[in-house]
Order: C-alpha cells, then structure tokens, then sequence
C-alpha cells in the first residue's frame, strides 16, 4: 500500500493469517502430553497401550471402550462446564451449580416417575397416580425451569444488588442444596419412566456424550459470532466501557447467569437419567469441578479471555487423567492430588505466558 | 434555526458539599472547534460528563440540536449524536478493533434479538474505511487492543468517534500520554474533523496545541466559566490564557468567577 502520510504507527492492513499462537493450541499440546506420559507409563508399568488397542483385534486402532468412558464420565459436569465458561467470560464465577443439579434432578425426577414398578405402585412416588407417567417433555421443561429459575435469581442478585458473584451463588449453593433435602424430605427419588431413562442411557450410553458435545459447539457458536458472545467478552474485558458504549450490562449478566442455570438443569437432566434415580446430594462439587476445566481449558478468570474450545480440551484433560489413574490401577486419592496440582499449574502457566506476552509490547 | 448545536444554560453539578460545576453557560455553534482549558479539579470533565449522560446534573438546562435534551446513559447522547473519547478511553482491552470501534452497536447479518449473528466482515471493511478517512494507522486491526501502545489505543478510541457520523465530537484530554508523532497524528484527525465541519469540544492543558487547533477557548476555574476567548479573532495570547487559568484576571462579565 502506498505511503502517502510517512508518520505514524505502521500500515493499516489485515492479515487474517497474522494471528497469535491461540491459547487453546497449549492446552492441546498439555493433553497431547498427558496421554503420552499414559501411554509411556503403560508401556513401561504393564506393557499396555493407554488408548491403542491392545488386544490385537483387526477392526480398530483405538481402544474404544476408554475412549467412551474418557467423554462419557466429563460429559455431566461438561455441561455445567459451558454455563461456567460463559459466566467467567463476563468477568463472573458462579459456585451454584452443584447445587441446582440436585435440587433439579429431585423436582424433574419427580414429573418422570413410572406408575408401575414389576407390577407393583412405586414405592417411591412423590405425587399421585395422575401425575405419573407423564410424557418425557415434562420433566425436561420442568428442569430447564428450575434451572432457569436459580439462575435468574443469581444473575438478579448480582447485577441489581452489586454484590460479589461469590456471595450470591455461595448463597444459591447453600440455599438450592436445602431445598433439595427439603422437597422429598431427604428421600431419594426413583423408578423414571423408560422414555426419561433414554435420555442419560440412550444410543449405546453414547446420548450424554452428544448432548455434551452438541452444546458445546453451539455455545462456541453463539459466544464467536453472536451479539450476545461479544457483549459477555466485553463486559469481562472491561465493564465500564461496556457500560459506556450502551451495552445494558446488568440485563446481559441476568442472561448469563439464568442460561448457567438452565445448562446445570439440563446436567441435572442427564444425570438423574443415567443414574435412573434423584438424591438430595447430587452434583456435590461439580461447579469446582467444571471451574476447574475452564481454567485447565485457558479460561482468565480476571474475565474476557479463553473460549469454549479450551473448556473441551479442559474437560477431556480431566477425563485422561481419571482414566489413566484407573488404567494404571493406581487410587482414587492420587488423581484428586495430581487434579489439583494442574489446576494451579495451569493458572501459574497462563499468568506467566500473560506476562511475558505483555512484555513484548 | 438557529446554527447553535450545544448550549447550556447554569449547568450545575454538585458531588455532596463539593461543588465541582457552578451555572455554566456555555454555547457552540455549528462548525465550530472550541477547547476547554482549566486547571486540575476546575470542572472540565464535570462538564462533560454532565453533557454526555455518564452523569445526572444537578441543576440547569442542555440544549443540543434546538431541543432540551436529558440523557439517561452515554448510549442516549451517542444515539442522539454526541461522540466522546473518554480520558479513559473505554475500549475492551480483550476485543480487537472493529470490535471495539462497533461494541454496543454492532453490524448483525441475522437479528435474533440477544443472539443476532455478527456480521464481521462489514464491521471490518467500515473499520478499515473510518481508519484511512482519519489518517489512524493500526499494524493489524485483528490485534488486540492489549498488545497495542499508547498512541495506537488512542487512535481506536478516536476513530470510533469518526466511524458514526457524529453532530458534535468531545475529546478529553486526547493527547495527554502520547508521544510526539502520536500527537501529530491526533492533531490531523482533530483537522480533518475542522474541514468536514463537524464541531468539537476539546479538553486540553496543551497550550500550543489550542492554539493550533481551535476557533475559541473557553476558561473554568473552581467550577465555573471564567473567560470565553476568540482567539481567531482577537489578540489573545497564551500569557492571557494561563492568567485566566490560575486566576491572575478574570473577563468582563465573569466576575462571579472570582
């Protein structure tokens, strides 16, 4: 391009090849890392491969089982992890759903319940005979209710009242888990009707891992190329300039929270189904656990950066580790241990490559 | 018609006891280029911030564009035509800068409400066109507002005013932590905004610059209007402009001031 005007900053050109090093490219390679060390250690330990198939069958390379069972038991708490993304995004974080998954799986539960159990009444039924067997649509927007409900008043907390997103989901995490005992008196809720089974067991148990992986990339979608993922990426970069450039910022944040909340119904959804019953305690500890993808996955949680691609490599980083614990028959006790070693390994990481890339400048 | 586009009429804020803005009066004609000069605390950016909406006046009247006007948020001045470059520069440091220049107004290819799909590729070619129109020259316009200087933030932030057809541009402070041929390059985009005809409110302690720039000077101390200079047309120099500022003289009919 031609110089008419020799002083100033440079040329004024887009380069769409000219891009940095994405974030999520490190968290590939983590992953990558984590299943070679599985492999290396399999090799060396029992003399088995940790994904390659080890049974000299013709038909496959990979070991399909673990490959299963490695997106299969993410895919819950994946779930969660995506309204969790989005939430950190915006500048947020929200510790309420754990909770709202057992206070969901309870109530819907509750609409998904058979008459007939081997021939005799549920010994479980909350409700009368009339409100059994119900279709499964039901219970599936019962639970996108609840969910939206718990969200609706987190995000109504923290953007009218101003205070912390700490406090007001610890304050949804407290209250949702109480009235999860509340509703059924602490009684677990059982026998869904076959149709609501499908739901967490379907496709060859494939069904969660689709829900996850089908919500996932439309959340990827709609936080790339919507107004709305633009809006929760600029108030999580700066929200008074946000607020300055006409983004009607407290509305935006009711929206992020309540679709947090029903993404939790939905988990909750698919986990009462899989477990074909619902019990008070239900996702204890899951939103750590789906905050801990999101930051494995390279999501700040100063707000703005990260994308929901992280967040999947995140969670499948998890479900290796989990595997590959059970793979090498070694204890629960040392995956919980080496769990939280990366989780601070990945923040000291990205802070460390945020330094240094604030350096260059 | 009148060719007036701002005027206030004893606009007045004040922040508890601290009355930081006293009954300015204060006119703006169509065209026109006007700084504000005053020392720190004597109420320029009170000013503006009562003109652009961040802030709700205590009392007295705003009249842009023939009507009397009361904006709510600075989105409402924005719609009805005011662009400010804020001192601190309000852009989103993780966007880049189509981004950032079309945030809160984004170009949408499919409207769904909340969920419109953003239509990037317009969004980059106007971003392009508002850059070469005012000279700013940004490496890539992918970057993100992050990994840029000083100068080239600046710039974004005012493109982003030359991006919308604006009726009245405010800049506070423009030119405060830039370098010299960052400086020189703010000073073109405030003269191509001179040639287009579109007027201008310009906070600045540079003197050299007002003088360069502006039709006419307008003077605050401790919250009030002080002096109101041609310096076009009258034999004003910078010694006159400095004894207004610290309160050595004070114009004819702003005695109160004092």
């Amino acid at each position: 391009m031609a110089d008419h005007n020799s002083h100033g900053t440079g040329g004024l050109v887009f380069d769409s090849k000219k891009r940095a090093w994405p974030n999520e490219m490190n968290v590939l390679l983590a992953l990558l890392l984590m299943i070679g060390l599985f492999e290396l250690l399999g090799a060396l330990t029992m003399g088995q491969s940790f994904l390659f198939d080890s049974d000299g069958r013709f038909d496959t390379i990979f070991n399909e089982a673990r490959l299963k069972i490695i997106i299969l038991q993410v895919s819950i708490i994946g779930i969660i992890a995506i309204g969790s993304t989005q939430v950190i995004i915006s500048g947020g974080i929200d510790l309420s759903p754990g909770s709202i998954v057992g206070l969901t799986a309870m109530i819907a539960m509750s609409f998904a319940q058979t008459a007939m159990v081997n021939g005799n009444p549920n010994p479980k039924a909350i409700f009368g005979e009339s409100w059994m067997d119900l279709p499964v649509i039901i219970p599936i927007l019962v639970a996108l209710g609840v969910g939206l409900l718990a969200g609706f008043v987190n995000g109504a907390l923290i953007a009218y009242t101003k205070i912390p997103p700490f406090i007001a989901t610890l304050g949804m995490m407290v209250a949702a888990r109480g009235a999860a005992k509340w509703w059924s008196k602490g009684n677990p809720i059982s026998f869904p009707t076959d149709q609501f089974s499908s739901i967490g067991n379907g496709l060859n148990g494939w069904a969660p891992v689709i829900i996850f992986v089908g919500l996932a990339v439309l959340f990827h979608l709609i936080l790339k190329y919507t107004v709305y993922g633009k809006h929760t990426y600029a108030i999580g970069s700066n929200e008074d300039a946000a607020r300055m450039s006409g983004i009607k910022v407290n509305r935006h944040k009711v929206l992020v929270y309540t679709i947090a909340g029903m993404l939790a119904g939905l988990s909750a959804i698919v986990l009462a189904s899989k477990n074909l019953t619902a019990q008070a305690g239900m996702g204890v500890m899951y939103e750590l656990d789906a905050i801990a993808m999101t930051v494995i996955g390279g999501i700040s949680l100063a707000g703005g950066r990260g994308s929901l691609v992280g967040t999947v490599l995140g969670a499948l980083i998890f479900g290796v580790i989990i595997s590959g614990f059970t793979f090498l028959r070694l204890d629960a006790y040392y995956q919980e241990m080496v769990k939280g070693f990366i989780i601070v390994a990945a923040v000291v990481l990205d802070q460390w490559r945020q330094r240094r890339a604030g350096s260059k400048v | 018609m009148t060719d007036i586009i701002l005027e206030t009429r004893d606009l007045t804020k004040h922040y508890g006891g601290v009355h930081a803005l006293t009954g300015a009066n204060f006119i703006l004609r169509k065209g026109e280029h006007v700084a504000i000069m005053g020392d720190n605390g004597a109420g320029k950016s009170t000013f503006v911030r009562q003109i652009t909406g961040v802030e709700q006046r205590t009392r007295g009247e705003i009249i842009f564009n023939g009507s009397a006007v009361s904006f709510e948020t600075p989105m409402d001045a924005r719609k009805a035509g005011i662009e400010t470059v804020f001192q601190s520069l309000a852009l989103a440091d993780e966007l880049d800068v189509p981004d950032n220049l079309f945030l809160g107004r984004e170009l949408v290819k499919v409207n769904l409400g909340p969920f419109s799909i953003l239509d990037y590729k317009a969004m980059r070619e106007r971003t392009m066109m508002a850059l070469e129109k005012t000279g700013v020259k940004i490496p890539n316009i992918r970057n993100k507002i992050r990994n840029m200087s000083g100068g080239q933030r600046q710039c974004v932030a005012i493109a982003r005013t030359a991006t919308f057809h604006s009726k009245l541009t405010i800049m506070d402070e423009p030119t405060a932590a830039l370098g010299v041929q960052e400086t020189a390059q703010v000073e073109n985009i405030v003269r191509t905004l001179k040639e287009a005809g579109e007027p201008l409110i310009l906070i600045s302690h540079n003197m050299r610059q007002v003088f360069d720039l502006v039709d006419r000077v307008v003077v605050f101390r401790r919250g009030r209007i002080c002096a109101n200079l041609d310096i076009k047309n009258e034999d004003v120099t910078g010694e006159d402009v400095v004894a207004y500022i610290t309160g050595a003289k004070t114009q004819a009919g702003y005695e109160d001031a004092a």
